[in-house]
This record gives structure tokens, C-alpha cells and sequence, in this order.
């Protein structure tokens, strides 16, 4: 054979070598391991699994406690199959042994089947086989295996275990204990993935059993992922539970726009109507955002787009109200307002598709709107995403992660396990600057206190201590910037932020911006031009009663801007609102015309996570009542104002984007719905120069720290049934020393007054706020803490007085 | 108080302090609250969690393991009644619904003074002295209907104090290591070379 190939060839090939003799010998692969797998020669990994090399070679092996994304445990025993490494073939757990050079594996022979059949009848002992009444028949790994690997029959004759059902494990997750194979994926989701060690076995022997403490419920955030992993149906969620058959569902995929993570995820349906939410893991090694998980507000919301509330027709402002309209009479009613208006506002954008956001502002374009924003100035400039951008892949790899932003549990929650996940299992070390505990405190390397207003000299020490300064230098660093605390105005946060990149100038930045595609809003053209023409001034404007016409697409200021008060006047103030919204919200009631707006998994589209990533929106559901996606609202309104914008569909809205956003060139509709999605990255610009006014000592007792917990007043927590009692309510947090010397009981109402108001509030004992501050959280039920923020002044000072 | 009292708190951060992982100072330290109360009970185990920095769900998850620990009151006195084979071939049964009868109560509960705890347990090891008992786990040895009436007259009568403590007691003599004479905990990741009993061959040596 060696004979063979011609003459010219193997010369070429002799005078190459002649040159380079030794080097044609390739090196070979130090990771390669060659190992035998059902008699095919195959090249595996050095280190992985034998179950994580067949996967890869589409030699299926069946399992239920294996999980590509957790550590193996070995607990089901399912995965046996024989391995002989030279000692003679052994029944081995494919899951627990790595693989070795020369190793023979052999998952189908007699022996190993035996085996499989063995495991499947063992654990189907106990287990009910209620298939027909249990959520999980026709979607289950017990019962598709049972099928594909099991004996067909049970020797079983006996009673079979049965427990009281079911038992809640938290607001959200139903467990049926005796369905339960004690596989472990769920306990181990909880410990290694989540961080949240609420759930164990029990009473371990023969009546192991999952369990919480008692009066402890499983009350993670990541709690529905335990459901979406279960191999059986022992874990089921509230919200789903009887609601369908897995033959009956219709899925499809899309992204998560609750936050700006922007979570690869299923939507399911059946008979138009929205039942659930997964995660989709796109595979080990290509998927770079969510891995398959998802925090429960992104799982459960969909409830509110399905929970009655919607709106439905345009509204319009008259004596009795707010009352239904056509879509003619109010586009020609928004004709008037628009053409009638001298000086417009336009905020929001940031709730929808990048379409959505692009059209808006290719209108406020035409009619020159010079005021607009995707942020209610509780976020940070938009010039933060004219930094080079890194990627969360690119963070989570990263040697050092510099946070100088929000609490990511509460605002970026899968975020948070991403990095979580580099500082528990990789080599990521966390620096926090922050002015409370936080989720991701426990896992920081160093977590460095400071009070409200952190100045850019006390970062500058911080980072020049030296062995910070050398761990900062031993690689790569990447910024997470956000806006850690709303009673501090932008410009210091900013401060904040320039502070470190001018210490640390090769940083990238990952911004840890809120809203669902705020990221796509801003860099599709409804950025402010600059601070005098963002938010917050454009609300000072309308409250002075210097703005025509406010224009809110997806924007509830008075909820959720940090200076309620100032939302309120300019509502009030502005001559005319217009509200373009998919649920009815504070500031749509106040609204002098409302457009409905199709929600999410209504319309198609692309969403542009916090990394850039551009992925694919798809429609599942048919749109509620008349109400339209934005790009079309934004269309039709320019079409009656006599402007073009040449969009009849929205894959015309995703070309022009393409075509015209240079970041967004290579966003074309094919490479968007690849797996990995497209970056879109305008890079250049930079943080703009901002003086940094260092917070001074006043006469009041503590400073003010109000940020978000993942549960709020947003209308789309508050109008999902399942989400709507998780809401801690409102509150004055102190440290338990502080609380002691106010000398009230917990609970007990107290006056803050800072220079700009006053708000009566209960008293919370609370050791993750540091002593000195008032940590409030924001925008939850009961008194308003913003009430007593000032958006003008650095950061906010407050004193407590008692009521009795 | 079902917390740690503060004496047994201070003795709890001795015994956390012996180890180079504050968690493996669990099982320990629900033997001291079990020893405070008589038994387990749900405060203790969040204190516990408190201490070690962990959550309650995994002290209750590790300690439900242990046939040992109970987490509901439990009497001054338990009385395990042995049913296993030779036991059972003895009058084990009779003797179970005898003390039944005597104690007013149904095995698995405890008098209403608080006193005495009755339950069924399994083999004891000690076949040839069937049927058995224990007290707090000290034997008592072929039992008949009398010699039980007799032990709880005598455990009522406080005849027992010296020789049977209270549930949950443990040894008298508690471990003191004084700080000089300690091995010095490690911690599991820290450790860089095998255990001193293994001989570590050098590379290329003999």
C-alpha cells in the first residue's frame, strides 16, 4: 500500500523533508487519548468522561444523574458499560471513569445490557408508573430509556413506596417524592451550579429523600432549572404543572429579553397559548451565553403577557377617561401631537427587538427628535459601549473580573452563575466594589466595602495595593460596569467606572446594563446625543413644562426611574404622553393616548445582549387583541406624517439594520440564526470626561444605597401569578449594630429624611448592609424610597427619625 | 433555649477551630446540641449552620443520616426494645407491649412527665442474652415483664443517676489538645505532598 501513490508526489514530499527531516513527524496531540469504543478506534479527550466521548461520537449511553454541566457523581449506576483496560472487560460506570490510552469500551454486548436492564428494573421498583397523569410522560429520560434500554418487564410484585403529594419546595417547585430516582441532579444544581444549598437529601438510607429544611424553602432564584433537569417527574413547576401534554407542545426558539443577558431559550405553546420556558444548552463547547440555564423571573414572566391584562386596542385620553379608540383615529391623533409639538421626548425602546428600537429611531430621525433615551437614568452612558467589549466567555476566562456594578444575583442573574462559575471551578478571580454584601461576594477574592460614592482616588489606592496590582497584572481583566447603587448620581458612577480603566487600561468592558435589549436601543440610534439630552433631562424638561410631547415606548418612568418624584412632575408637566406598551402600567394610566404593542414571543425579531450578541427573536403565539410590534407602530406613525422609513416587513427592519449600522454588517439573518448568534460591537469613543465631585460628610447619619432585587413592581413580575408574592416589599435595611442604636423593633416604621424629602419606612435588621448606610430596595411595594432621591446630587444622605 | 448555650458555643469554636474545614465540625457539634437538649432540635441546627457556614439544609440532610441523633424531645431516658431474631424468638414482642402497658404509652413516644422514651430498635448485638434492652444505650440483659417494672421504678426513683446519664450525654472525659501538641489542621487543598506513613520515591532514584 505504502507503494502505491506516484512518483511525483512522495518526491515533493522528500524535498520538503529534506529541508525539515525531523519536523514532518506531527506532535502528537497531548490531549488526544485514543481509546476503542464498540470496536471503532476513536480519539477522545484527555480527562473527559467515557460517557462525554461516546456522546461526542453518537454512541448513546443511557443515564440520568449524568449531566454534561455538573460534576458526575455516579448515583443512578444506569450508564454501566464495559471497559477493559487490559485487565479483561469490567462493568464500569461510563460517568466516573475518565479515559485512558488503549482503553476498550463496549456499551451494547450481553453483559452490559444486562446490566442496564438490571438498573432500569431496580429503579422502577419504587416508581409509580402514573405516566398517564404525570407531566413528564412523553418527555421522560425514565421512560424513553425504559423503552430503549429497559427489560420490558418487572419480577416486582409487591407494594409499591407512597408519600403524601405533592410537597412544595418553594414557590414555584412541586416535588412527588416517591417518582423521585435520587439521581442527584437537582441537590447538585443547587450546591454546585446555583450556589444555593437549600435542598438535600434526608433521612439517607432507605427513605432518602430530597428535602429542605423545614420552614426553609428552596427560594433560589434558579429553582425552575432543578424542574428542567429532573430525569423524571418527580420536580414539577406551579405554573405548568397539568397544564399540557409534552405531545401536544409546539416550541420554538428564541431569547430571553428579561434581561440583558439574553438567554437562549424555548418557548412552548399549545393551542396559542405560552405554557413554558427552557433553557437551551447549545453544547459544551459552542454555547457561550447561558449554558441551559435560566433564573425564574426569565422562566416564569411569561405569565404576565398571558394574564388577561394586556392591552389590547389603542386608548385615548377623554373626559371619562382613558377609553378604546381605532388604530386610525389614533394614528391621526399621534399625527397631531407629533406635528403639533415644538419639542419632543422620546424614552425607552430598550424593551423590545432591535427592530423595534431601530425604526423608533429612524422616526425620531425624521421628525427630529432631539431628546431620547433607552434608560431611565438608572443605568450608565451609552459611550460605556464605545469600550472594547468583552464577551462573557471572555469574562469567565478572564484571570481577574473587576465589578464595579450592580449585585449581578439580583439584575443579571445567570450572568452571576457564568462568573460564579469561573470563580468556583476555573481560575477567575472576582474583585467587587461594592457598598453591601452581594450574591457574589462569597465567591470574590477580594471584596472591598465602600461607602455611597465611591471616588475614583479610593479605587485608584485600592488598585495600586500590591498584591491586587499583581494579580491584575498576571493577565487579562475584564470590567463589569453598571450602576451599583441608584441613590448615587450617573456621573459619579461613571467616575467610577474611568477610574478603574484609566488603571487598568487594556481592560475590557462588559456592561451590566439592565433592560432586555438596551444594548441593541443604544446602539441602534436612541443613545442620547449627550447628558443634556438623555432621561433625566428630558424629565426635567417636561416637568418644568417645557416639553410638547413625551413619547414612552415600553416606559414606565414612574416606576422605574431612580427620581420618582421627578417622573411624576414631568409626566404630569409634559403637554402630552404618548404610551406605547404591552401591559398597563402607572405611567400608560396617565398616558393621553396608548398604543398597544405586541409582547414577547408575539413578533420575530433580533434582540443585542450585553456582549453585543445579536440573536434570534421568534414568534410563537398570535399577537393579543390588535396590538402591533413597535417597527410597525413606528412605520405607520411616519407614514402619516408623510416620511417613509421603507419598511413593509420586519425582515426589511433587520436588512436596514444590516445594511446601515456598521456594527451590525454581519448581523444578516442566516449568521443570526446560527447558534452562536452575530456580535455586534461599535467600538470607538470611549467614556466621555466627567467630573468626578467626591462625596462629601454632611450632618446626616447614614448614606443611601437603593438597587434592585431580581423581584420588583415591574409589571411583568407583578402580573404573572407566580412571581407576584416574591417581592421582599419595601423597606430601610440597617446594619443589626445600627439598628440596635436606633432602638425600634424590626418591622417598626421610621421617618428617613434626606435634604429632598422624606418617607415613612418599616426597619429591617439586615447583616449584609454595611454599618453607616441605609440600603433600600428599589421600586417595591409600599413607601416610595425614591421619593427621597435627588438625581442632581452625588449621592444621597439621610437621617432616621423615630415616629412614637 | 434550643440554641447552643453560650458555654457550648465557646466549646463549639474550640472543636471547629481543630479542623482545616470548618464543616467537617458538623457532626460533632450536633452530638453537643443533642447532648444540651436530649435531642436535635431545629434551632440547633440553624445555629449550627451559623457557625460553620453552611446552610441548615445540610446539617439536617448529613445528621438525618444517624440513626443516633433525634429530632423530636426525647425523655431523659431512651429505652431501645430490641425485636430482632433471637429477641423476637425470646418474647420480645410481649415484653414490647409490656412496657406498653406499664408506661402508658405506645412505643415511639414518651411519657407525658418527659421521663422516658420507648421505641423498637433492631438487633443489639447480643443474641444470647435475648431479650435486650437499652438505656441510653447501656444494655440490660434478659429481660423479663418484672425486671423492666423494676428499671423503670428504679429510673423514677433516681436509683440509675450514677450509672445512666441523661440522653444525649456524652463521654465524661471530654478531648483536650493543647495548642503545642496539636497536629495543625491542613487544608485539603494546601496539602502538596503524600501522607507522611508513604514513602515518596524521588524521580530517578533507587
Amino acid at each position: 500500500m505504502s507503494d502505491e501513490p506516484d512518483n511525483d508526489l512522495t518526491n515533493e514530499d522528500d524535498l520538503v523533508a529534506a529541508d525539515t527531516a525531523v519536523e514532518t513527524i506531527p506532535e502528537p496531540d497531548p490531549n488526544a487519548v485514543a481509546i476503542t469504543l464498540n470496536g471503532r478506534e476513536i480519539v477522545a479527550r484527555k480527562g473527559e468522561t467515557i460517557i462525554a466521548a461516546a456522546d461526542r461520537e453518537g454512541e448513546y449511553i443511557p443515564r440520568f444523574c449524568y449531566h454534561p454541566r455538573m460534576s458526575s457523581v455516579g448515583m443512578c449506576r444506569q450508564c454501566m458499560v464495559e471497559v477493559d483496560t487490559g485487565r479483561g472487560p469490567m462493568l464500569q460506570p461510563s460517568c466516573m471513569i475518565t479515559v485512558l490510552p488503549e482503553m476498550k469500551v463496549e456499551t451494547n454486548t450481553p453483559m452490559a445490557k444486562r446490566a442496564q436492564e438490571g438498573i432500569l428494573e431496580l429503579l422502577l421498583i419504587n416508581h409509580p408508573l402514573d405516566c398517564p397523569v404525570c407531566d413528564k410522560g412523553g418527555e421522560c429520560p425514565l421512560q424513553d430509556q425504559t423503552l430503549s434500554h429497559g427489560p420490558g418487564e418487572s419480577r416486582f410484585v409487591e407494594e409499591k413506596r407512597h408519600y403524601e403529594k405533592p410537597i412544595a419546595l418553594s414557590e414555584h417547585v412541586l416535588l412527588d417524592r416517591e417518582r423521585c430516582i435520587l439521581c442527584d441532579r437537582c441537590t447538585r444544581f443547587a450546591d454546585e451550579v446555583a450556589g444555593d444549598k437549600l435542598i438535600q437529601f434526608i433521612e439517607r438510607g432507605n427513605a432518602t429523600q430530597v428535602s429542605t429544611f423545614p420552614d426553609e424553602p428552596f427560594s433560589s432564584y434558579f429553582s425552575g432549572n432543578t424542574v428542567q433537569i429532573c430525569p423524571v417527574g418527580a420536580l414539577t413547576a406551579k405554573p405548568y404543572r397539568f397544564k399540557a401534554r409534552p405531545w401536544d407542545l409546539e416550541q420554538v426558539e428564541s431569547t430571553c429579553t428579561s434581561c440583558s443577558v439574553g438567554c437562549r431559550i424555548s418557548v412552548h405553546s399549545s393551542r396559542d397559548e405560552l405554557l413554558r420556558f427552557q433553557g437551551v444548552d447549545t453544547g459544551a463547547d459552542s454555547d457561550s451565553v447561558n449554558w441551559g440555564w435560566m433564573c425564574d423571573r426569565g422562566r416564569f414572566n411569561f405569565e404576565s403577557i398571558e394574564a388577561g391584562h394586556r392591552l389590547g386596542v389603542p386608548l385615548v385620553r377623554s373626559e371619562a377617561g382613558l377609553v378604546d379608540t381605532s388604530w386610525n383615529s389614533a394614528l391621526e391623533l399621534a399625527r397631531q401631537l407629533i406635528d403639533g409639538a415644538s419639542s419632543i421626548g422620546l424614552l425607552g425602546g430598550a424593551r423590545g427587538t432591535n427592530e423595534g428600537a431601530f425604526a423608533w429611531a429612524q422616526l425620531a430621525d425624521a421628525v427630529g427628535i432631539a431628546h431620547r433615551d433607552a434608560q431611565l437614568g438608572d443605568g450608565l452612558s451609552a459611550e460605556l459601549l464605545g469600550v472594547p467589549r468583552a464577551t462573557i466567555n471572555q469574562a469567565a476566562a478572564a484571570n481577574t473580573v473587576i465589578l464595579v456594578g450592580p449585585d449581578l444575583k439580583e439584575e443579571l442573574p445567570v450572568l452571576y452563575l457564568r462568573l460564579r462559575d469561573a470563580a468556583v471551578h476555573g481560575h477567575t478571580k472576582i474583585i467587587e466594589f461594592s457598598s453591601q454584601s452581594t450574591g457574589i461576594t462569597r465567591y470574590a477574592w477580594r471584596s472591598i466595602r465602600h461607602a455611597p460614592g465611591l471616588g475614583p482616588v479610593e479605587i485608584a489606592k485600592t488598585l495600586a495595593d500590591p498584591t491586587i496590582a499583581a494579580q491584575i497584572a498576571s493577565g487579562d481583566v475584564v470590567l463589569v460596569a453598571g450602576r451599583s447603587n441608584m441613590a448615587v448620581s450617573e456621573a459619579t458612577a461613571l467616575a467610577a467606572v474611568q477610574a478603574v480603566l484609566s488603571a487598568v487600561p487594556n481592560a475590557t468592558v462588559l456592561p451590566a446594563l439592565r433592560r432586555g435589549n438596551v444594548v441593541g436601543a443604544l446602539q441602534l440610534g436612541l443613545a442620547p446625543v449627550d447628558v443634556d439630552h438623555d432621561a433625566l433631562a428630558t424629565l426635567r424638561l417636561a416637568a418644568a413644562g417645557h416639553l410638547d410631547l413625551l413619547v414612552l415606548l415600553g416606559a414606565d418612568p414612574i416606576n422605574d426611574c431612580p427620581d420618582a418624584d421627578l417622573a411624576r412632575r414631568a409626566i404630569a408637566g409634559a403637554r402630552h404622553v404618548i404610551s406605547i406598551d404591552t401591559l398597563p402600567s402607572e405611567s400608560t394610566q396617565q398616558a393621553d393616548l396608548v398604543f398597544p404593542a405586541a409582547a414577547f414571543a408575539e413578533q420575530r425579531g433580533t434582540t443585542t445582549n450585553l456582549e453585543g450578541r445579536v440573536s434570534r427573536l421568534n414568534q410563537k403565539v398570535t399577537v393579543h387583541g390588535t396590538a402591533r410590534p413597535d417597527w410597525m407602530i413606528a412605520s405607520e406613525l411616519a407614514s402619516v406624517l408623510g416620511h417613509d422609513l421603507g419598511f413593509t416587513s420586519i425582515d426589511d427592519v433587520t436588512a436596514a439594520i444590516a445594511a446601515t449600522v456598521p456594527a451590525y454588517a454581519s448581523a444578516t439573518p442566516t449568521a443570526i440564526d446560527s447558534a452562536d448568534g452575530v456580535l455586534a460591537v461599535n467600538t470607538g469613543g470611549g467614556l466621555p470626561s466627567v467630573e468626578a465631585t467626591e462625596a462629601q460628610p454632611s450632618g446626616y447619619d447614614y448614606r443611601l444605597v437603593v438597587s434592585r432585587k431580581l423581584y420588583d413592581r415591574a409589571v411583568s413580575t407583578t402580573m404573572s401569578p407566580s412571581l407576584a408574592k416574591l417581592p421582599i416589599g419595601a423597606g430601610a435595611h440597617l446594619h443589626p449594630a445600627d439598628h440596635d442604636r436606633v432602638g425600634e423593633p424590626d418591622g417598626a416604621e421610621v421617618r428617613l429624611v434626606s435634604a429632598s424629602g422624606s418617607v415613612v419606612l418599616p426597619l429591617v435588621s439586615d447583616d449584609t448592609v454595611q454599618r453607616g448606610t441605609i440600603w433600600a430596595p428599589f421600586n417595591q411595594a409600599g413607601a416610595d424610597i425614591t421619593d427621597i432621591v435627588d438625581s442632581s446630587t452625588a449621592v444621597t444622605d439621610v437621617r432616621i427619625e423615630r415616629l412614637t | 433555649m434550643s440554641r447552643l448555650n453560650d458555654s457550648n458555643v465557646a466549646l463549639a469554636r474550640e472543636i471547629i477551630a481543630r479542623y482545616p474545614k470548618q464543616k467537617s465540625a458538623l457532626i460533632p457539634l450536633v452530638h453537643l446540641s443533642q447532648q444540651q437538649n436530649g435531642y436535635v432540635t431545629e434551632e440547633a441546627m440553624r445555629h449550627i449552620a451559623e457557625l460553620i457556614n453552611v446552610t441548615p439544609a445540610e446539617v439536617y440532610g448529613t445528621a438525618s443520616f444517624y440513626e443516633m441523633f433525634r429530632f423530636e424531645p426525647t425523655g431523659k431516658y431512651l429505652i431501645n426494645m430490641c425485636g430482632t431474631l433471637s429477641c423476637a424468638l425470646l418474647g420480645a414482642k410481649q415484653l414490647l407491649h409490656h412496657a406498653e402497658h406499664t408506661l402508658g404509652i405506645k412505643a415511639g413516644s414518651t411519657t407525658p412527665d418527659g421521663l422516658i422514651t420507648l421505641q423498637h430498635a433492631e438487633c443489639q448485638a447480643a443474641c444470647t442474652e435475648a431479650p435486650t434492652l437499652q438505656v441510653n444505650y447501656r444494655h440490660r440483659f434478659r429481660v423479663t415483664p418484672a425486671d423492666f417494672d423494676q428499671l423503670v421504678d428504679d429510673l423514677r426513683a433516681g436509683k440509675l443517676d450514677n450509672e445512666i446519664p441523661p440522653h444525649g450525654t456524652l463521654g465524661r472525659n471530654r478531648q483536650q489538645i493543647p495548642a503545642d501538641r496539636a497536629v495543625g489542621a491542613q487544608h485539603p487543598d494546601d496539602v502538596t505532598s503524600g501522607p507522611a506513613w508513604i514513602e515518596i520515591v524521588p524521580a530517578g532514584g533507587e
